[in-house]
């Protein structure tokens, strides 16, 4: 995943190596639902999957297994959802998002029920098992839903909370997961709320706004870029929607170049609602999102594809100097 | 509320929905039509739920799948006091709550449908949850001929068989027409009963404009652990001569001359019904 020099930087920064965020999240939710027998998971062939095994052990009771088939997911999770359960919807990222996107738009969203989603092995997480199994276009496709908060964890803290918050949320969720382990990004003490950036590193000459798996790889670009004489500012943006405009907004004002970063297709996604709200305020810093690009995806794993298309401290950094021209 | 009073209280219901799509402009008047004697007898007989208890945990819960046909159960649900019969004027109208399909806005609707194969998945989460809860409430939901062509239908007849839900009613308003035309032109979908049959269901086959069979069809427990599916054979347009088997009628919005003509014809049933009782 990292080249030996984002490797010195990882030890530089002193980032400890967590786990993969699917199992932080099925830990979570055992948890909360070992206390709350109103919290019931539903999977379609996705227990293995989404690391919740040792969950249908324990609690037998609240796991509904529909077999693959995620439409029924979706309209059987908004069903449990309006009857008071707290129902937690779990399919690979791919499926969920684009198989049963009429339920999540109409059963979930519509009805306004408090299901919450759980697109596991997002992105390209599952790498080279090809684009069927890849999601570039979830988030395009569900930011254009009404009623619905996105979040997209960097890391287990981020995760953790993620899946407290969506547990007690009173309206419909999506929460999306990767499989790599992950970098503890915050500091004891961070505060974790829906709809508000946390911010990493301070910084004036570029800001870098990242979401998910990506955000390890700006901060290590921002560190990278100041060993060269840049100020690098870092968001991790986990709500993709709600966005936090007031953080957008104060990186567009402070800083002469804004990079976006997420494990997603150009298209739609965290970068075009920065652009956006930058737009519509009448800011315009050097811009840049850096994504997928609209072409096939490179084949290869999940570490091959963001080297391949920058998302990386090098490509990073690059993109960086490119837009502030040095 | 004996047989006769349902089929006299079925023809204003009737007379309501025809009034409310014509003054709407639009509507789905052979379906609504053909699924109105089954809502007549749920919301009058079957369904333990009433606009007191609308928001009982343990109630229970009808979600209209064919949620097109929404002008029909608007005019059950206003005449069981869910709502005023005046709501209905504004069916249609600019920030009106009443539109062209089911939404929770509305009192007592259960959830929003209307894009078709999302009721039978939805009544699985209502049906497992009631089991959960042990409230003893039944979930029914009223399915399209047309709409078995969706493929979400089969992955919840199929996981509904696999959880035993016993407290599952799934109906079936067997008009035969679709917007097309004759189901078994535009996609074959029998033999139905037999199809419900092997994925599990207990089916049972009747005449979805018959009071008494429709009761009995619904009252009756299913063998235990075994959902229930209502084949209720209906005729598209019923209750009005032109309207009947006539597919332009699907969402055809009758004329002032027609409504008229429709009004009088129910009438003069109505009045043949009320002699008959007296």
């Amino acid at each position: 995943m990292f080249t030996p020099a984002a490797q010195a930087m990882i030890g530089q920064l002193g980032l400890k190596k967590g786990r993969a965020n699917l199992e932080e999240f099925a830990d979570t939710l055992l948890a909360l639902a070992t206390a709350d027998r109103n919290i019931i998971a539903v999977t379609s062939d996705s227990r293995g999957s989404g690391k919740l095994a040792p969950y249908g052990k324990a609690l037998p009771q609240q796991i509904i297994e529909v077999g693959i088939a995620e439409q029924n997911l979706v309209g059987l999770t908004a069903g449990l959802a309006a009857s008071g359960k707290k129902a937690f919807g779990v399919s690979p990222a791919c499926f969920l998002t684009a198989r049963s996107l009429e339920q999540i738009k109409n059963d979930v969203c519509y009805s306004n029920v408090p299901g919450v989603l759980v697109g596991i092995s997002a992105g390209v997480s599952y790498g080279a098992l090809g684009s069927t199994h890849h999601s570039l276009h979830d988030l395009a496709a569900l930011r254009a839903i009404h009623n619905l908060t996105i979040i997209v964890p960097a890391d287990n803290f981020e995760t953790r909370e993620a899946v407290r918050f969506a547990a007690s949320a009173t309206r419909p969720v999506y929460l999306r997961f990767g499989k790599s382990a992950m970098f503890d990004l915050h500091p004891a003490g961070t505060k974790f709320e829906a709809g508000r950036a946390i911010p990493l590193r301070e910084g004036r000459d570029v800001a870098f706004l990242a979401t998910g798996e990506t955000v390890v790889h700006a901060l290590l670009a921002a560190a990278h870029l100041t060993g060269q004489g840049i100020s690098a500012r870092v968001l991790s943006l986990p709500t993709v929607k709600p966005l936090d405009t007031a953080a957008v907004l104060a990186a567009g004002r402070e800083c002469r170049a804004v990079v976006t970063v997420e494990e997603h297709m150009v298209h739609g996604g965290l970068g075009e609602a920065v652009a956006s709200t930058l737009l519509e305020a009448g800011l315009h810093p050097k811009f840049k999102i850096a994504g997928l690009p609209d072409e096939d995806t490179v084949t290869g794993a999940q570490a091959d594809i963001f080297r391949h298309y920058g998302i990386s401290m090098e490509g990073l950094s690059a993109t960086a100097r490119e837009l502030l021209g040095s | 509320m004996t047989d006769s009073e349902l089929a006299l209280k079925a023809v204003a219901l009737r007379q309501r929905m025809l009034r409310l799509i014509h003054d709407a402009g639009a509507g789905h008047t052979g379906g609504g039509l053909s699924c109105l004697d089954i809502l007549n007898v749920l919301y009058n007989r079957i369904l333990r739920v009433t606009p007191e208890t609308a928001d009982d945990p343990r109630r229970d819960r009808y979600v209209q799948s064919k949620g097109h046909c929404v002008e029909a159960l608007y005019a059950v649900m206003a005449d069981r006091g869910y709502f005023p019969d005046a709501a209905l004027d504004t069916v249609g109208h600019y920030q009106s709550y009443y539109v062209g399909h089911p939404t929770r806005k509305v009192r007592g609707m259960e959830m929003n449908t209307g894009a078709l194969g999302h009721g039978l998945p939805i009544c699985l989460g209502l049906a497992l949850a009631a089991r959960m809860d042990a409230t003893g409430a039944r979930i029914f939901t009223l399915l399209g001929d047309g709409e078995l062509a969706e493929g979400s239908n089969w992955e919840a007849a199929m996981a509904a068989a696999h959880y035993q839900l016993d407290n599952l009613v799934a109906i079936l308003d067997h008009n035969t027409l679709q917007i097309t035309g004759r189901t078994r032109d535009v996609m074959s979908n029998e033999p139905l009963a037999d199809k419900w049959r092997a994925f599990g269901w207990e089916v049972r086959p009747v005449d979805g404009h018959d009071y008494a069979a429709l009761t009995a069809a619904l009252t009756a427990p299913p063998p235990a652990g075994k959902p229930l599916f209502i084949l209720a054979n209906t005729v598209k347009g019923k209750g009005v001569s032109f309207m009947e088997n006539v597919g332009k009628w699907h969402h055809g919005v009758p004329s002032d001359a027609e409504l008229a003509t429709a009004l009088a014809e129910l009438a003069a049933a109505g009045k043949k019904l009320s002699e008959a009782q007296a």
